[in-house]
């Protein structure tokens, strides 16, 4: 019998894109330059994250052309953003057949208190988590994959690093709870009970998780896959920094060979001003991307 | 004496087979740099975005290194991403290619990933019983060598061929709980 779009073809996608980076990118132009440099895919967007921090107003998905033309350039997966809980969006983006959907807090949120059904689409999903609950709850509504929220837009890797140590040392502490307690686990985390079991026991989330939200150098990447993370998005990290295509490619390169500290040492060289970055205390409440999400 | 498998680990699923390999009793080796090609027996590219690992490969002469143990016989699997790099001639691409087997590619063959399926495969040489194949914007043969065996073919085209010592899915073995792939590529280092 044959399958299209099943759970497992859909993390299947995340597993192929593991020890990869992930770029955002908004014209062709850049996303030409992402696959020149080693990018296993790219997330086509109408503005970086930084971007959309320094002119406010309502972010939405991007204008289908602008997808659409960046599809037609190279031969790596696209991914594109829809608003968290905006269905329409990600119906939208899978009738362009964008690879992957991020239902992300990048964007203004359409609904102040549910996410999307995504075991509803064909397209598979990634969504960001601070903590192992949040990771847990989008994946029981289908993400198929999961990335740390971090603070986007800031070039600051402080918050993507909180999740990830969050995450692993809620994930270390499940597999050490007695079964009996793991029901009042999942209460007190609002995550499903079969989830919290699979993580129990496998002492692992059940999809690819990668690091998103502030990464801008090759250390950072290097950084994250030694927290544990499976690959990397950078968004405005690349393309507001001074030489895009040279970071780009030695991002990529770190995420590969992040144990080797004397290559790290050589390819973080020579690299340009990096972006320019955001003291996270200096945020409001409401200027914190990563407090979207319910 | 345990089998030293190679696993290249620049980027994609290479963990997944990892872990079938060291099911199977071999002993594995992630291969990052050229030295870490030294003394395995037997290499497997997984899958991944081939245009990514192509050019880690060229780092540091690692796909020229490659290139020679395959020319040498040395056992190498690839799957998807794998079957590509291994391929002497990819449709419309100017990418980098190992340049080993007879064989013509085509990539996202099946289209994008709305289109990616699993499906249960006749393969004669793995016995009577179907093998279920994961395919992600997977590419198939359009054309092959006399010398290129076809082991399987899903709905004419072609995805799952031997020359040699080389061995080539388009889907992914590394994804299921059935190691009959993995099982003949071990034979072949057996045989080797």
């Amino acid at each position: 019998m044959t399958d299209i779009g099943s759970f497992k073809v859909k993390t299947g996608l995340a597993e192929m894109l593991k020890g990869g980076v992930i770029m955002d990118v908004t014209t062709p132009e850049q996303a030409i330059i992402a696959e020149e440099a080693g990018a296993c895919a790219v997330m086509a967007l109408e503005r970086v994250p930084s971007d959309i921090r320094a002119e406010g107003g309502v972010a939405r998905m991007a204008d289908p052309s602008i997808i659409q033309s960046i599809m037609a350039v190279v031969s790596i997966p696209v991914m594109a953003k829809a608003r968290i809980g905006h269905f329409v969006e990600a119906r939208i983006l899978e009738a362009l057949g964008a690879d992957y959907i991020d239902e992300s807090e990048v964007l203004t949120p359409a609904d102040d208190s549910y996410h999307i059904n995504k075991h509803d689409f064909k397209v598979p999903f990634v969504c960001g988590c601070r903590n192992l609950g949040e990771a847990l709850r989008r994946i029981g509504e289908g993400a198929a994959m999961i990335r740390t929220k971090g603070e986007p837009g800031t070039g600051n890797v402080i918050e993507a690093v909180r999740h990830m140590r969050t995450v692993m040392s809620e994930i270390r502490a499940l597999t050490l709870t007695p079964k009996e307690e793991l029901m009042s686990a999942a209460k007190n985390m609002g995550a499903p009970y079969d989830l919290v079991l699979y993580v129990a026991e496998h002492g692992k989330l059940p999809v690819v998780n990668f690091a998103a939200g502030g990464i801008a150098t090759p250390a950072d990447a290097a950084l994250m896959m030694h927290l544990g993370v499976d690959g990397i998005f950078v968004g405005s990290g690349i393309f507001k920094s001074g030489d895009p295509k040279a970071r780009a490619k030695a991002i990529v390169m770190a995420t590969t060979h992040y144990k080797d500290a004397k290559l790290l040492a050589e390819i973080s060289k020579d690299l340009g001003q990096p972006m320019s970055g955001i003291e996270i205390s200096t945020l409001t409440e409401s200027q914190r991307m990563q407090e979207r999400g319910w | 004496m345990k089998k030293r498998v190679g696993v290249l680990a620049l980027q994609g699923a290479f963990r997944e087979h990892r872990q079938v390999l060291e099911k199977l009793g071999c002993d594995v080796v992630e291969v990052r740099k050229t030295s870490d090609l030294d003394g395995i027996q037997g290499l497997i590219i997984p899958g991944g975005e081939s245009t990514t690992i192509g050019k880690l490969l060229r780092i540091d002469e690692m796909g020229d290194k490659i290139k020679e143990l395959g020319a040498k016989d040395m056992p190498i699997f690839g799957t998807c991403a794998g079957m590509i790099l291994l391929s002497k001639t990819i449709v419309d691409s100017e990418q980098y290619s190992l340049n080993l087997m007879d064989t013509v590619v085509e990539r996202n063959a099946f289209g994008r990933q709305i289109a990616s399926f699993e499906t249960d495969l006749q393969v004669p040489a793995l016995g009577v019983n179907p093998l279920r194949a994961v395919f992600i914007r997977a590419p198939y043969l359009k054309e092959v060598a006399p010398n290129v065996g076809i082991l399987a073919e899903y709905n004419g085209k072609i995805v799952f061929v031997r020359q040699g010592n080389l061995l080539a899915s388009a889907f992914h073995p590394e994804l299921t709980s059935d190691h009959r792939v993995h099982q003949y590529f071990l034979k072949m280092i057996d045989e080797h």
